[in-house]
This record gives C-alpha cells, structure tokens and sequence, in this order.
C-alpha cells in the first residue's frame, strides 16, 4: 500500500510540474500583448471571409459541416445520410431514394471521415467524399453545390470506418470494414468467427468526369478489424494501406481480448496488381443486394437502383498484392507522409509511433524476407520495414497529419495532447494540450502530396468546461493552432456539431469562385416543373392529386385551391421561379405528417400531404424572402370524400 | 487635307464600336445586393449585365409598380438608332472619302459633327424622356406606395448621368464602352475638321508669300 502512495505522489507530482509549466488551458488573461496578437490571427473582420474551408464529419449526425478557418464559423451543415428537415433532404419526394438501402430507408448514420478528390496528389476541390459507418455506405459531395449527389451502399461490410479515402487521382474511393462478418451473411453460431469470418475492404472508381461511384472489387481478407486506412503517393502511388486490430480474432470482450497481441498488422494493399490481375480475367463474382443512389441536378431528383452482384477478391491468389507489416499495440490511424516514403502506425495502447519505410518495405518484399503467413499472406519482419520510432512521451497515438515542411503532427488521446515531431529523425520537436481528448487532427491538404500548412484543427471528444455549460449534452470541441512558426501556437476553440471525426481542408480560393449560386430554370427538367408560371395547374388522378406549384416574391400561382377530399393524396411540386441568389422560398403545409421543404432558386421540390379533416387550410412560405413575405400564403379548400366539388385553382381572382 | 481625311474616316469608324459595347450602363447596388444588379443599354436593346439581372430587376420594380424593361421589339428607338448610326457613318466614310481625293474641304467635317452631335443631344433627350416614364409611370396598384414630403408620389426615375438614392438602392448611370468610342470618334472628326482648316491655311499662305521669295 505504502509503495502505490509513493507511486501514486510521483505521479502527481509529474502532472503538477507539467501543468504548472505555461499556459496549459490556453487562456490569456495573464498575457495581454499574447492575448491579442491571437485574437488578431483568428479574427475574421465583418464583412470579411476566411482564408480556409474546413469539411468536418457530423459523426452520428449523419452529416458534414462547413467550417471556416480560422474563424471558427460554422457556414452550413450538408445533408448526406440523414433527414434533414430543415431543407427536406430524405423528407421531399426527390430526395427520398438517397437514403434508400438493402434494409430499406435508413433516416440516419454515423458519418465518420470526409476526403476531398484529388488530381495528382493535390486537392482539386471537385468532390467530397464521407462514409456512413454504421450501415455501410460511401457518399459524394459536390463541392460547387454542397450538396450530396451519390450514396453507394457497400455490400460485405459492417461498421465501414477504414473509408473513404481516396488514392491521388481520386481513381478509386476506398471502404474498409471495421467488424468482420460471414461473407456472405449467414446464420451461424457468433463463436465460430475465428477463421470463418472475413473483413472486406472495398474499392470504388471515381469516374474523372462527373464523379459518379462503380463498386470495382473488394478484397476479402481474414477475419480482423480494419480500423483505418490511407493511400500510399508519389512513389507508392498504387499502394493503400489499412490498420488492423483484433488479430486475436475475439467475438467478444474485445477491449481485452483484442488487446493480446503485442504486434498487429498494417495491411499493404497493391491495388494496380489487383487491377491487372482483374484485367487478366481474376476475381469470383459474388450474388449480393446494394442500393446505389444518385441525384441528377437538372431533375432535381433521386433515383436508387439496387445492384446484384459483386467481384471478390482472394489475396492469396494475387501473388505479390498483399503483405502485413508488423505494427505495435492495436494501431489506429495510419498516415502516409506527403512523400510517400512513410507509413506511419498510431499505436493507440502505446506511447511510441511506428514508421515504416516504403523503400524498405519494396526491398523486403523483393528479398522475401518474411516472417510467416497469416492466412497465406506474407508477414514482412518488423525490423526489415522499420524506419524508425517516435519516442513521443505521450500515450494513445491515434491520428498524424503533415505540414508539408518535413514535420508532422500526431494527436494521443489519453495524453490529451497534439505532439509535432520531426520525419527523418523522429525528434518531437513541440507538444500542446488539447481539451481534451483529442481524436482527429486535420491540417488543410494534409494528407495530400501538398499541405498547406498554416493551421492544425485538433477534434476532441470530451468538451466539459471548454463553454458555457448546456445541461449534459455538450458540443464537441476543436482547438485551432497556429503552426506557421516553429512552434504550435493555440490561439482558438471553437463548439463543432455532432462529433467530427475526422476534417478536411482546403483553401477557400480553390472553392469559394466556383460556389453555385442558383440552379437554373431553363436547366430544369423534373417532371412535374413549372417552367411558366401561367402553366401552374392541379391534376387529379383517382385519389392522387398533383399540384403544380409555382412560387416567386412574394405569391405561390395557384393559391387557391378547392375540390380537394379527405382521404386525398396531395403532392404539391413546387418550383422556384427566383434567378436571383440567395433567395429560397421555404413551403410549409399545416398537418403535412413530414418536414417542410427549402426550395432554391430554379429548383423543383415536392412533399406529401394527406388532408385528413374538412375544411380551409392553409400553407404559407417559412423563409423570409422579402418585405411581403407574411403576405406568401395560400389556401386549400378539404371536402367531404363523397362531395362532388370540381378541382379549381386560381391567384389573384 | 489627306490626313484630315483618314481621321475622319477613323473617326466616323469608331461608331461601329456601338453595336458591340453598351451605350449607356445603369447600375444598382443596395444592401442585399452587394453584386449589383445591372442592365447595359446597347442601341439594339436592354441587357443584363449578369445573366438574370434584368429578370431580377423587373421582380424588384414590381413592388414599387414601375414597367418591365421593354425588350427589343417594344421600343421603336432599338429600330432606328443602329439604322441612324450607320448612315453617320457611311455619311462620315462619304466625306473622308472626298475629302481624301480633294473634291470638298474640312467644313463637311464639322458639318457632320454638328448633325451627329444634334442627333445625339435628340438621342439623350429621348431616353431621358424614357427614364421619366419608366420611373414616375407606376401603377397605381403597386405594391409599395411612397409619399414624398410635399405630398406627392415618389418617383424612380434613374439618373441620365451620375448618381442617384433611390429607396434601399444606389443607382449609378454612366456611358459606357460605346459611347466613349462614339465620343472619341466624334472628338476624331472634331479634329479632322481643325487639321484640315490648318493644312489649308498654311497652303493658301505659302501661295501667298511665294511670290515674296526671290
């Protein structure tokens, strides 16, 4: 007893003198000059615009944020797999199949980590990728839009967290499962899943020109967890690279029997010999069920299509496709440097980073230097791919990113603390606090071949006293460092929606020009559009009643309308005739059992009413689009189910 | 004279430049309107200056009850101004042509001035009379009905030249591209006349003094 005191005070005493040393909660008060000068770097003036956009994924909000940086400001928050009732997305008509799964409509998922297209390496700003952990999925954002265009389930998966990165000419887009499963999925005892279970990783192309997602092949590999994953560039172009944990193989109490192993492995993955071994007629073609989603912009409209088929991959007979790499204590992130040369392995129950080294790892490969087989894949010897180790001092590595001047920048979670360290010589050259608990870190680019290295955005999931307190459901929390110096600076937090996982960055010049600013109403070819407002009309089929709605400031065309019955199904298709930007017209039906709709200029949307009580009802805009905005309203006359009254509708009668 | 000339010839080619620049150039800015809305007026028609500003313009108007901008075909103007710009110029290819080849002097040249610059002063006061029916002519309807202090009905009448605040909206009016070209061809003329006066002068007063030369 007396011996764990002593223990117990030293390490007191060691947190005392850490904490006693600078500014380790980041406040200011007692450094005025210090104070303001990073007021200054944050302080985005009114009227003025950041110098960054910073992508950030909702985790179980299902969504992704826009972020400014360094501001801090939140602009917009995406749709991608979830409702959202503020614009309609997964409520309107339209956008209904976006959600649409091999279990059927899905409202919500768990977005985890999003990755901007690439052309040779560097951000090109075209799209934004994100996956859907929880039931599969991978969706594409387009970034003049911002609005999600495509949603590609993944069949073979389950709990899709190793995704969805993309290799540097965005070529394929890659989904990792995290649980192994029975490929395919069958009823069998859970404690046979050593050995019977299989993990998939996933490519997906990326066609060059309108974006849209073809599931290529998956890999299906033994039974481990596939946790995260990035693209090899520059020279190992060509090579992904995937964390696993859970070698042991456990079907339960994985927080110990996942633990055992004292080394793990980071999957190589050479996908260019995959792609020729394909081309040479290799794969099995597997019988399976997905739904693949896409929105067409000049319908305005959703359509899910569900696939049947899928081509697997045995690696064992795809010589020289894929090696494990030997990596220490249930690695998490794995970080490939802008060179491409290192691998970096986050050991998250240690307090060293592993780096392997390319070079070394093509030597050992052509050597055949192995260390056994697991499962017949080759196991390359740990000292052989070695580059070096990171001495950090901290505890729980999870994720790296890099300046692009040769330094990088790891997150350790139970240390709390972002570490820069230096590629080459492995020495940390700096360490800041986060608060607290930091998960992702993202640097804009950085985990391209060209970051720009001005800011680290640390993502933490623990925010306590960070804010002013909300009950006990708190925002998650980013601290904002200012790494232009030699040192990491924080200069900033700010409360982030949902729980990002992960961010990507870019800067705004490379985006903010080519912003849409309205979709146009000559483009317009949804079906139930009206392209003249005269045209504006209602059509009763059987119990189906479709309104062709027109709306611009300030009236909806027709807005009176009767012969409507109780028991009717009503769609009103509302168009928005405004070419102007930034003004929507919002629509909001009393009773409608569903979200309102937000409808952009020149856009066509249309929602779902079923009168279910006589009598005169009203709609009215829900934006405020002008002076007579109060004034855009309208109403609907509801009739007895037997009444004989004819469907009319007029404006300004 | 021959140089006088071909000025203008250059000069009476630089209305040309009319049927490819905008005349005239009315912008409007306003608080919601950072990106200002703006119409070009070319001697063939209104347009935008972005592509849905003209549409966006006429869906402001509405509130306060003024006329959509006429199109084309609704102004007799955007017929006859291209048909009276290029007889001025086939009248000004005319005379530089004469005058290149000796059959008249510069006079014709400022007499040409002197129409263009009538034909233009008429120009301005039509479209001046446009923008007063375009701003005051409203309907009694509309929307948004302000009174002045004296008590009469506000008008929107644009500014001919120069700057005016018209409700929430900065409205500037200026030429444009084409009439700075149409000014310096007219400028062009202007001087053409001169250096023909000048070349004439000098020739008719070295014949003079000819004669004192031994």
């Amino acid at each position: 007893m007396k011996k764990y005191s002593i223990y117990l005070s030293a390490i007191l005493g060691s947190l005392l003198t850490l904490s006693g040393c600078g500014n380790q909660d980041g406040k200011t008060t007692s450094n005025g000059a210090l104070a303001s000068n990073n007021a200054e770097k944050v302080y985005v003036a009114p009227g003025e615009q950041d110098e960054f956009y910073a992508f950030m994924s909702g985790g179980y909000s299902g969504n992704l944020t826009v972020y400014g940086l360094p501001s801090g400001r939140m602009f917009k928050e995406i749709p991608v797999f979830s409702q959202f009732p503020t614009s309609g997305y997964g409520y309107s008509e339209e956008t209904k199949p976006m959600l649409n799964t091999s279990f059927g409509f899905i409202p919500a998922d768990d977005a985890h980590h999003p990755d901007i297209s690439q052309t040779d390496g560097e951000l090109d700003g075209r799209w934004i990728f994100i996956n859907g952990n929880n039931t599969p999925r991978i969706a594409r954002i387009s970034l003049s839009t911002f609005e999600t265009e495509e949603i590609i389930e993944i069949p073979n998966s389950a709990g899709n967290h190793s995704s969805s990165f993309i290799t540097e000419n965005t070529e394929y887009v890659v989904a990792g499962t995290r649980f192994s499963v029975p490929i395919p999925q069958r009823d069998m005892p859970i404690k046979d899943y050593k050995g019977n279970f299989k993990g998939s990783l996933s490519f997906i192309s990326v066609d060059p020109e309108d974006g849209r997602m073809d599931l290529k092949f998956q890999v299906l590999m033994p039974g481990f967890n596939y946790d995260l994953s990035h693209p090899g560039r520059g020279k190992s172009h060509g090579w992904f690279f995937f964390t696993t944990y859970n070698t042991e193989e456990a079907n339960s109490l994985l927080e110990v029997n996942a633990s055992q192993n004292d080394k793990d492995f980071i999957a190589a993955i050479n996908w260019k010999k995959i792609e020729e071994y394909i081309a040479n007629g290799g794969g099995t073609t597997m019988p399976t069920n997905y739904a693949h989603n896409v929105y067409d912009e000049t319908t305005h409209t959703a359509t899910s299509t569900m696939k049947k088929e899928v081509l697997t991959i045995d690696p064992t007979k795809v010589p020289g496709a894929v090696y494990f790499l030997p990596t220490p204590k249930s690695p998490h992130g794995v970080d490939v440097d802008p060179t491409g040369e290192y691998i970096i392995g986050n050991g998250k129950l240690s307090a060293d980073l592993t780096i392997h080294s390319f070079d070394k790892m093509i030597v050992a490969i052509e050597n055949k230097k192995f260390d056994g087989e697991a499962y017949g894949i080759p196991i390359l010897k740990f000292e052989d791919v070695l580059a070096g180790t990171v001495k950090s001092g901290g505890l729980g590595p999870l994720h790296t990113e890099f300046d692009g001047e040769g330094n990088a920048y790891t997150t350790f979670f139970i240390s709390s603390e972002v570490v820069m360290w230096k590629l080459g010589t492995w020495e940390v050259i700096d360490r800041k606090p986060t608060f607290y608990s930091v998960g992702h870190l993202m640097i804009p680019g950085g985990n391209s071949k060209k970051p720009f290295g001005k800011y680290v955005v640390a993502m933490n999931k623990i925010t306590k006293d960070r804010y002013l307190p909300t009950g006990p459901e708190l925002e998650h929390s980013a601290q904002l460092y200012d790494i232009s110096g030699d040192k990491m600076e924080l200069i900033y937090d700010f409360p982030t929606h949902g729980e990002p996982h992960y961010a990507a960055g870019i800067p705004a010049s490379l985006l903010a020009p080519k912003s849409q600013k309205i979709y146009k109403l000559a483009e317009n070819e949804h079906p139930f559009a009206v392209k003249n407002i005269p045209d504006a009309k209602v059509v009763r089929d059987g119990n189906t009643v479709h309104v062709y709605m027109a709306m611009i400031r300030s009236h909806f065309t027709p807005d009176n309308i009767e012969g409507i019955k109780v028991g009717d199904k009503v769609y009103f298709h509302i168009t928005n005739h405004e070419q102007d930007f930034d003004v929507p017209h919002g629509f909001m039906m009393i009773g409608a059992n569903t979200s309102g709709l937000l409808i952009m200029p020149g856009q066509t949307k249309t929602t779902l009413w079923e009168p279910k009580q006589e009598g005169v009802w009203p709609f009215y805009c829900t934006d405020f689009c002008s002076a007579l905005h109060q004034e855009m309203q309208g109403y609907v006359r509801v009739s007895p189910a037997n009444s004989n009254i004819d469907l009319s509708w007029s404006v300004g009668e | 004279m021959k140089r006088a000339s071909i000025i203008m010839i250059v000069g009476s080619l630089c209305l040309l430049g009319l049927f490819a620049f905008p005349l005239w150039n009315i912008m409007l800015g306003a608080p919601q309107y950072p990106d200002p809305l703006g119409m070009n007026i070319h001697i063939t028609g209104i347009q935008g200056v972005s592509e849905f500003d003209l549409q966006n313009i006429d869906g402001l108007n509405h509130y306060i009850g003024m006329k959509t901008i006429p199109k084309a075909d609704e102004m007799w103007e955007f017929n006859v101004f291209p048909i009276v710009i290029i007889a001025m110029v086939i009248l000004g290819l005319l005379l530089g042509g004469l005058g290149f080849i000796g059959k008249i002097d510069h006079r014709y040249f400022l007499g040409w001035f002197v129409l263009m610059s009538v034909l233009g002063i008429m120009g301005m006061y039509d479209f001046n009379l446009w923008l007063t029916d375009y701003g005051s002519n409203l309907d009694p309807h509309a929307i948004i009905k302000v009174i002045n202090e004296d008590g009469t009905p506000m008008t929107y009448k644009p500014p001919l030249f120069g700057y005016k605040k018209l409700l929430n909206f900065d409205v500037s009016s200026m030429p444009a591209t084409g009439a700075w070209l149409m000014f310096i061809g007219m400028t062009l003329t202007l001087v053409a006349f001169f250096i023909g006066w000048k070349s004439k002068q000098s020739s008719s007063s070295d014949t003079n003094h000819k004669p004192a030369t031994p």
